[in-house]
């Protein structure tokens, strides 16, 4: 499959209410790549989404997407408005008809069984597999998730992320996603993008194998299977203003 | 059966049809203020329509779909929460309709009461054409956008990231329901507008397992109240608009005796 750019940012600032979401930005997501976004609390991670999403303009910078590229989306906290009557099939095909491959689609994500359940019943797992097969059945080039660990444990989590790496190399789309944890991110990952404002580090994870002692201490069970540990080779700090302290050493850049 | 009954019945059929339609989606997108914000400014229109003499549902539409914009408009810049800001532009429009139509009124124009309540009863051919029409093209409006509507309402950012214009969806469907007022209003008048939009709706939610179930159970709901209220009217006497909402109140209460499903 030839790897091709899906969308770039070029230096993209946002400021909202006086106030800096986003700095000098550039990144590009290309297709069968995956591309994690992490950092604290705060740091602009879903922001950064919407503005690749265009769901938010930026102040200043370039957004540029493929012409007609088609956007599978799994939002960060979906409330469904508890007065819409819709079963998992008829939200899944809404808006794009493909009844026929629903089956399919939920199969693909392992909840063939809620087919004819309610969508206001389900678990915020099950919610997630719901968007995930939504996505899915709309072919996307793109698959986008705002942090798909939320509320999922470990083991879930280690699940969840092995049905995205399968999905990925079955469709071959690029996939972006948001991690809320600094450490754990997918094992598939091509890139690793830390962000607080800015761009603080990028690179590639390094490969949990190699790192026995991190198991030890996060103490996980089959963290092998889709979990890798990202260790963060910041070239600065922050201080307790937020304000930006470059390391003494500086030969050692990531990304 | 009189004429005037017949004309009552039909403009009514065709407002009830428009009103639980939108009304379902102005329930689920929690907009209940927005339908009563837009139907007290449609009076300004009312007054206007009067003062200077030009049949008064074309004032209305164009007053409430300039409402419907400045609403739109001023959502996007959140300094106030929305119903304050509703709040605002409705009752303002509603006050400085009440002004207008002290002076108009003065001048033979209809009272203030047939307004705020309704006057099904002395509706006129015209109305009965115009009722008709405009409830057409909001069907065929909803029809077309269907599927487009509901994805919005389910999630607007998932609908907006799958590349649906939300926003244009947005303004297409406040459109909709300032036609819906200006039909709606000479049924029930526009203090009590907003019930026709939001107790069919609420009474169908409890029985409805999709989408389509609910529209259509809101019409019926609607439809119910309507020949009820007139048959109430007609024997009892009862002021007409008034007794269509009692009617509509009273198939909710009914439909909250069933057992939950």
């Amino acid at each position: 499959m030839s790897e091709q750019v899906l969308a770039a940012l070029e230096h993209v600032s946002l400021r909202l209410n006086q106030r800096d979401i986003l700095h000098d930005i550039s990144l590009e997501v290309h297709s069968s790549k995956v591309l994690t976004l992490i950092g604290p609390n705060g740091a602009g991670k879903s922001s950064l989404l919407k503005v690749l999403l265009g769901l938010e303009k930026p102040t200043s910078g370039k957004v540029w997407r493929k012409p007609q590229l088609k956007i599978g989306y799994v939002p960060q906290k979906f409330q469904l408005e508890p007065l819409m009557p819709l079963t998992v099939e008829r939200f899944v095909c809404l808006g794009n008809n493909n009844k026929t491959q629903v089956p399919e689609a939920l199969k693909a994500v392992g909840i063939e069984h809620l087919q004819q359940a309610s969508l206001q019943g389900l678990s915020g797992g099950e919610m997630q597999r719901v968007l995930l097969a939504r996505a899915v059945l709309n072919q996307p080039e793109l698959l986008v998730l705002d942090e798909p660990g939320q509320g999922v444990d470990v083991a879930g989590l280690s699940e969840l992320y092995q049905l995205l790496a399968t999905l990925k190399s079955t469709y071959g789309y690029g996939v972006v996603l948001v991690s809320h944890d600094l450490h754990l991110v997918m094992a598939a990952t091509d890139q690793v993008l830390c962000l607080n404002t800015h761009v603080c580090c990028s690179g590639k994870p390094e490969m949990v194998t190699s790192h026995p002692e991190y198991l030890k201490l996060f103490g996980l069970p089959n963290v092998g299977q889709g979990l890798a540990v990202y260790t963060h080779h910041h070239d600065h700090h922050h201080n307790l203003m937020g304000n930006i302290i470059q390391d003494s050493c500086k030969g050692h850049h990531h990304g | 059966m009189d004429d005037f009954m017949l004309r009552a019945l039909i403009a009514g059929m065709a407002v009830v049809t428009v009103t639980g339609v939108l009304g379902v989606f102005l329930l689920w997108r929690r907009m209940a203020y927005f339908g009563d914000a837009l139907s007290h400014s449609a009076l300004l229109g009312v007054a206007l329509g009067i003062l200077l003499g030009v049949q008064e549902y074309w004032l209305v539409l164009a007053v409430c779909i300039v409402v419907a914009l400045i609403m739109t408009a001023v959502q996007r810049k959140p300094e106030l929460s929305n119903d304050t800001i509703l709040g605002i532009l409705g009752h303002g429009g509603l006050a400085l309709g009440l002004i207008a139509l002290h002076f108009s009124t003065q001048t033979g124009g209809r009272s203030l009461e047939t307004y705020l309540f309704g006057d099904i009863l002395l509706l006129q051919t015209n109305d009965v054409y115009f009722a008709l029409g405009l409830s057409a093209v909001v069907l065929s409006v909803v029809w077309y956008f269907w599927q487009s509507l509901l994805l919005m309402t389910a999630h607007t950012e998932l609908a907006q990231a799958e590349g649906l214009n939300t926003e244009r969806l947005s303004l297409i469907y406040m459109l909709l329901i300032a036609l819906v007022i200006a039909i709606a209003m000479r049924v029930v008048g526009i203090f009590l507008l907003t019930s026709l939009l939001i107790i069919p709706a609420a009474t169908a939610r409890r029985l409805a397992r999709t989408p389509e179930q609910m529209v259509l159970i809101a019409v019926l709901v609607g439809l119910f109240a309507l020949i009820l209220g007139l048959a109430s009217s007609w024997w009892l006497d009862t002021p007409t608009g008034p007794s269509i909402v009692v009617a509509a109140v009273l198939g909710f209460g009914l439909v909250q005796l069933l057992p939950q499903r």
